[in-house]
């Protein structure tokens, strides 16, 4: 099968890798990259496991395909933490109980990344609808919700 | 007695242990919000190969030819796995506690009984490459009629689904097709009641939907072993039900796993375990095997569904005089553990209250639905659903606050179980007094004065009389493996040989012990 030479800044890092076609971002990151912080859930954008933020923005990587983030910039959950010092968002999921399982908990982090770049103070029901698209099936919403808010409260309070 | 040198470690640990109250950090807390906390699927092996299954589309149907000649001929297949390949093409998960007949084929031969049974596995380089051979499989399929109703099921003439069980239930003891609760007399309580209600209950079957599928990565180790990384929930029972499935002994296998996405119950069935090992065997190589969503809802066993039956007979006074139960438990095509689920819920009625008479009947029933599974209080949970939707209407029937109604008909300490057990350390009458003050739901001051601890027994600790009923025989026991789809070749026995001298019995543990003992000396029959 044919490969197709594919470059982008993963996590502020520039990879260059070759990829078949119709391969998804998902397989890209975790299997020829390594990064194994998104997660695989669905396969068809339904449970928000694989969430990444494309150019800032956020995205479903199982249903975005390689090719299309050459020249962009992937982040993802490894990239989240500044060195040993934990993002305020990772922080506040911590103290907030915010995680069971841990699986859907990448996505989440990226979904209120996402949300806490644009929005640094938002609702509680916007930050409702910003992790709408994330299922969480260990009865982990109200913490969820509570982490982003408290993070957003820290994060004023630093700058 | 041993000494331990607590002085050595004084500085690391106070003994002085206050920790209920407070929170503490989850150990795998910080993994978790890093990324970096290993589940199965965040292993990837040098040469791993992708295994994938050929699913029934089909409820029921007999499989007339399975052709594989193209799918082994496509690009990237490593390896083809039919049943005659899996060395214990039967199995059945409680088989582990001598519980159950082996009833389920790893991989279907003769016939599939639920949409989504697997019938033929591809071990290849790559998901795509197996996919594309699975579409080349060539099978031909005669279809039966199918059942999915569980009183349908129990009717003449229904269509056998698991030929292990021809009667469509579950054979208790090798004698009994339900489970029996009998305290008292249930008819004579009715003929007393000022009111007699009967409704009946359904509950569906619930996935559990784990963000995580189901899988599993096995690995070829060092000296003939094989190392496992498992989203199990029950790494051991997993560890045995493969070394059953595959003929080995158990110490081949190397499980880990621990770090689960999600299970709730739907992760104790060892759904990809057996394959994915034997594809290692196989092939040498590394294989994984990951249920894609739509399989981890159409094949991954769901909480089975519950149909119940509820009569009461209620006192003017609130006093429930009967119950009689009838549930028939959906088990699907196969047992996994419905039938211990039977046994549970059994145990539970009826319900946390005392009553005089009590008549219970449950069957685990077979069906041509996808097998079910442990979920959160299995057995128990659908009944509560009913018990307590009864509870209400009987409150309303005989005008009687629901929370009240439910405090005077509560177990009490001295009270005797429909077990035949003497009730103790009850609390239901504590629960729901805190529950109504939480729910700011008014209690009359009478109420709220009574307790778990007074007013039971006495003549609540009686067993009133208990009409006897008739035994069914025992048949044969015949524990057919293999050849379960097939009639009994034989139905005149020879006579049995002379019976071998006993040995001597084993000594006895000077102790009782909770099931250690009974669990070795099962692992001990199984083992050559």
């Amino acid at each position: 099968m044919t490969k197709t030479p594919l470059q982008f800044r993963h996590n502020g890092r520039d990879v260059a890798l070759f990829v078949d076609g119709g391969v998804n971002l998902l397989v890209a990151l975790r299997e020829l990259i390594g990064d194994m912080t998104p997660k695989f859930g669905c396969g068809q954008g339904g449970c928000g496991a694989c969430s990444v933020l494309i150019d800032g923005e956020l995205h479903l990587s199982c249903l975005t395909l390689a090719e299309t983030v050459n020249g962009r910039a992937v982040e993802t959950l490894d990239g989240l933490k500044d060195g040993p010092n934990l993002h305020p968002l990772q922080r506040a999921f911590m103290e907030q109980f915010a995680a069971q399982c841990g699986y859907c908990t990448p996505g989440m982090l990226m979904a209120a990344k996402a949300l806490l770049d644009r929005n640094p103070s938002p609702t509680r029901a916007e930050v409702v609808e910003a992790i709408s698209g994330n299922i969480c099936r260990c009865t982990g919403y109200e913490p969820i919700i509570n982490a982003v808010l408290a993070a957003a409260t820290s994060g004023r309070a630093r700058a | 007695m041993l000494e331990l040198r607590k002085d050595i470690f004084a500085d690391e640990r106070d003994d002085n242990l206050k920790e209920i109250g407070k929170g503490t950090q989850r150990q795998d807390m910080l993994g978790h919000v890093t990324g970096t906390s290993t589940y199965f699927d965040d292993h990837k092996l040098q040469g791993m190969l992708h295994l994938k299954v050929l699913r029934s589309p089909h409820a029921h149907a007999r499989l007339r030819r399975i052709d594989t000649m193209e799918a082994e001929r496509a690009p990237g297949v490593r390896r083809i796995i039919r049943g005659a390949d899996v060395p214990i093409n039967l199995n059945t998960l409680l088989s582990l506690i001598n519980f159950g007949k082996d009833d389920e084929p790893s991989l279907a031969v003769d016939k599939v009984r639920y949409k989504g049974e697997p019938i033929v596995a591809v071990v290849a380089d790559s998901p795509r490459e197996a996919y594309e051979a699975l579409a080349k499989v060539r099978v031909d399929y005669e279809p039966l009629p199918a059942v999915f109703d569980v009183e349908e099921a129990l009717k003449p003439g229904a269509p056998v689904v698991n030929e292990t069980y021809p009667k469509n239930t579950f054979v208790y003891h090798d004698v009994y097709d339900h489970q029996k609760l009998r305290f008292g007399d249930v008819e004579r309580g009715f003929a007393e009641a000022d009111h007699v209600l009967e409704q009946r209950y359904q509950m569906s079957p619930i996935e559990h939907a784990p963000t995580e599928t189901n899988g599993s990565i096995a690995a070829p180790d060092t000296n003939g072993r094989y190392v496992v990384y498992t989203s199990t929930q029950a790494l051991f029972f997993s560890l045995d039900t493969c070394a059953k499935i595959l003929d080995v002994p158990s110490n081949t296998f190397h499980f880990i796993g621990g770090t689960v996405g999600g299970g709730f119950g739907g992760k104790v069935d060892t759904l990809t375990e057996p394959l994915a090992i034997l594809g290692a065997m196989l092939t040498g190589r590394p294989v994984r095997y990951q249920l894609g969503r739509e399989e981890e809802m159409q094949f991954g066993s769901p909480r089975g569904a519950e149909r119940i039956y509820i009569k009461d007979g209620v006192m003017r006074d609130g006093r429930i005089v009967a119950r009689k139960i009838r549930a028939y438990f959906d088990s699907g095509a196969y047992t996994r553990l419905s039938s211990y689920a039977v046994v549970k819920c059994v145990a539970h009625l009826p319900g946390p209250y005392t009553i005089p008479n009590v008549h219970g009947d449950v069957y685990c029933v077979f069906t041509n639905r996808t097998p079910a599974t442990a979920m959160r209080g299995f057995g128990v949970t659908a009944m509560d659903f009913a018990l307590e939707c009864q509870m209400d209407k009987l409150a309303h029937l005989v005008g009687i606050d629901p929370m009240e109604f439910r405090i005077l008909n509560a177990y009490r300490d001295g009270d005797m179980k429909a077990h035949r057990r003497e009730a103790k350390n009850t609390a239901l009458i504590e629960c729901v007094q805190v529950a109504a003050e939480k729910a700011k739901w008014p209690l009359r001051e009478e109420v709220k004065r009574m307790s778990s601890r007074t007013d039971g027994g006495g003549s609540r600790a009686a067993i009133s009389p208990t009409p006897r009923e008739p035994v069914p025989q025992r048949a044969a026991v015949s524990q057919q493996r293999t050849t379960y789809d097939r009639a009994p070749a034989a139905t005149v026995q020879p006579p049995p040989p002379a019976p071998p001298t006993p040995p001597p019995p084993r000594p006895q543990a000077p102790s009782p012990s909770h099931g250690a003992t009974r669990f070795s000396s099962v692992f001990g029959t199984r083992r050559r």
